[in-house]
């Protein structure tokens, strides 16, 4: 099976001015696009490498499917939390989700100080995370690493809402700024979506 | 941190500087998080880290590297790095310390210190400045070249490697020319090509901030490969800026200048370990002498 890039849900200019129509073509186009390539070819390799019995090889493919495999499942999640203002992004969470978010930061402004936060000390490139652990039924925030999926941090996390934080999802825009690419980007955030997949892991009253 | 452009001198007081306070730092003391906390005190104003300005004028470098660039990524983010390490490090043991040896003490083996991002990527910066020249490129010469010549096969295989390095780190971080001083019992990191026992130049590429200061080489080259360095030019064509680093920028005097200081370093190390050596070997034969002497005497008083 080959992967390929999945459309975004919107114009790239529809999420300005929070991220720039230039940003999210590169992002999708380039970034994205290059992940799959990647991704295709490493899979390819180690169909390969399986059918031949080469562990040495399968088990050196393992990085590469990681970087390219993750950065393709990490993206393909990221499109889907952003949405334009016109079409709900930004718009606060309501039901489940949002009174999870209370019952386990407080509050929705505590969340995001506290994602916003990790978000600026992550150091290099990675992710932030809101996730659910859904063992425990809690809402937990989490960082990645490079592309590394949300997964690698504890099997029972299911992501809600990732933010980019390598230096493409907002140089061309907020340069070395990236607390102001964070302040930004909830302006655009696409609570309906997590809400989904919230009240499908946690169906409740 | 000596800029390439330094005469033989100064050089040379770099580096008996360096190798006295690395002895100090790192073979003496146990450095524990604690003690790299604030002591209480009086306030010291400020730390001593400056940001020294690249050695060229932030338009010097362009078509192939931007003033925008160098204002952003010399004036911003370098800035940052050296700004926040003083802040982290005033009235503390790190405080007194040459930048290299803050690296490898808040490197801790692996176990990093919270002023190591700050530091590392401080050395890195300023080193990575010097790597660059207005009219750079072409080929180096004399030694080096003989050295990448017998340690690649050829020029043009280095460059491959060296570009291969450069692109293939994933995510944030840097590809670097390092000298080997043929020590594979490296005290504080695990060493990354212990096969490579008898080459002196070595391709590795680290992330984020680590650099070879903490695996115990000599940098002689690096190129930085976080998308700060390159996205404003480039965008996501990281191979494009590569390729542009090797063929328009670097500058192989500066490289050559710090090969010759890793070689007198490796030189001075290699005398105090045969000093050592030596004065270990003198008191293993007294001691064997003495309980040949004990014996004797003993049988004696019978």
């Amino acid at each position: 099976q080959t992967f390929s890039l999945p459309d975004l849900p919107y114009d790239y200019g529809a999420l300005e001015p929070a991220i720039s129509g230039e940003i999210m073509q590169l992002h999708h186009q380039k970034h994205h696009q290059t992940y799959i390539t990647n991704y295709n070819k490493a899979l390819e390799q180690l169909n390969d490498a399986i059918e031949k019995g080469d562990s040495a090889a399968v088990v050196k493919l393992q990085s590469a499917i990681k970087f390219n495999g993750g950065g393709h499942v990490n993206h393909s999640i990221f499109w889907k939390n952003l949405a334009p203002v016109r079409e709900g992004g930004g718009e606060l969470p309501h039901g489940s989700l949002g009174w999870a978010i209370d019952a386990d930061f407080g509050s929705l402004e505590k969340l995001i100080q506290l994602m916003n936060a990790e978000g600026v000390a992550l150091q290099g490139s990675g992710w932030v995370w809101l996730a659910l652990d859904k063992e425990l039924k809690k809402l937990v925030v989490e960082t990645t690493a490079n592309q590394d999926p949300l997964v690698t941090k504890g099997p029972t996390l299911v992501p809600l809402l990732g933010i980019d934080v390598w230096e493409h999802a907002y140089y061309l825009q907020y340069k070395n700024v990236r607390p102001d690419y964070l302040k930004n980007i909830w302006k655009v955030m696409n609570w309906k979506y997590a809400s989904e997949v919230y009240a499908k892991e946690c169906p409740s009253s | 941190m000596v800029p390439a452009a330094a005469t033989a001198a100064s050089l040379n007081c770099a580096l008996f500087h360096r190798q006295g306070g690395l002895n100090r730092a790192t073979r003496g003391l146990q450095w524990t998080k604690k003690q790299c906390t604030r002591k209480p005190g009086p306030a010291i104003i400020t730390a001593k880290f400056e940001l020294k300005p690249p050695p060229y004028p932030l338009n010097a470098l362009e078509p192939h590297m931007s003033k925008d660039t160098l204002e952003y990524h010399w004036g911003k983010h370098h800035r940052a790095y050296v700004d926040n390490l003083n802040k982290q490090i005033v009235g503390t043991e790190l405080d007194s310390m040459p930048l290299e040896d803050v690296v490898i003490v808040t490197y801790n083996k692996g176990d990093m210190l919270p002023a190591f991002n700050n530091a590392a990527q401080a050395w890195n910066h300023e080193f990575f400045w010097g790597c660059m020249k207005p009219g750079g490129g072409g080929k180096p010469s004399g030694e080096l070249l003989q050295l990448i010549e017998r340690d690649f096969g050829s020029f043009e295989k280095f460059v491959e490697e060296f570009k291969s390095a450069a692109a293939t780190q994933f995510g944030s971080g840097w590809a670097w020319l390092v000298y080997k001083a043929n020590r594979l019992d490296v005290e504080n990191a695990v060493n990354p090509r212990p096969l490579e026992e008898d080459k002196k130049l070595v391709v590795v590429k680290s992330s984020n901030a680590v650099n070879p200061l903490v695996w115990d080489y000599s940098p002689l080259l690096t190129i930085d490969v976080w998308e700060h360095a390159y996205y404003l030019d480039f965008q996501n064509r990281r191979p494009d800026y590569i390729s542009t680093f090797m063929e328009k920028l670097v500058s192989w005097e500066a490289a050559s200048a710090r090969l010759e200081v890793a070689k007198a370093q490796a030189a001075e190390r290699e005398k105090e370990q045969r000093k050592r050596d030596e004065a270990e070997d003198i008191q293993g034969s007294e001691a064997v002498e003495m309980y040949v002497d004990g014996e004797t005497e003993d049988s004696g008083a019978d």
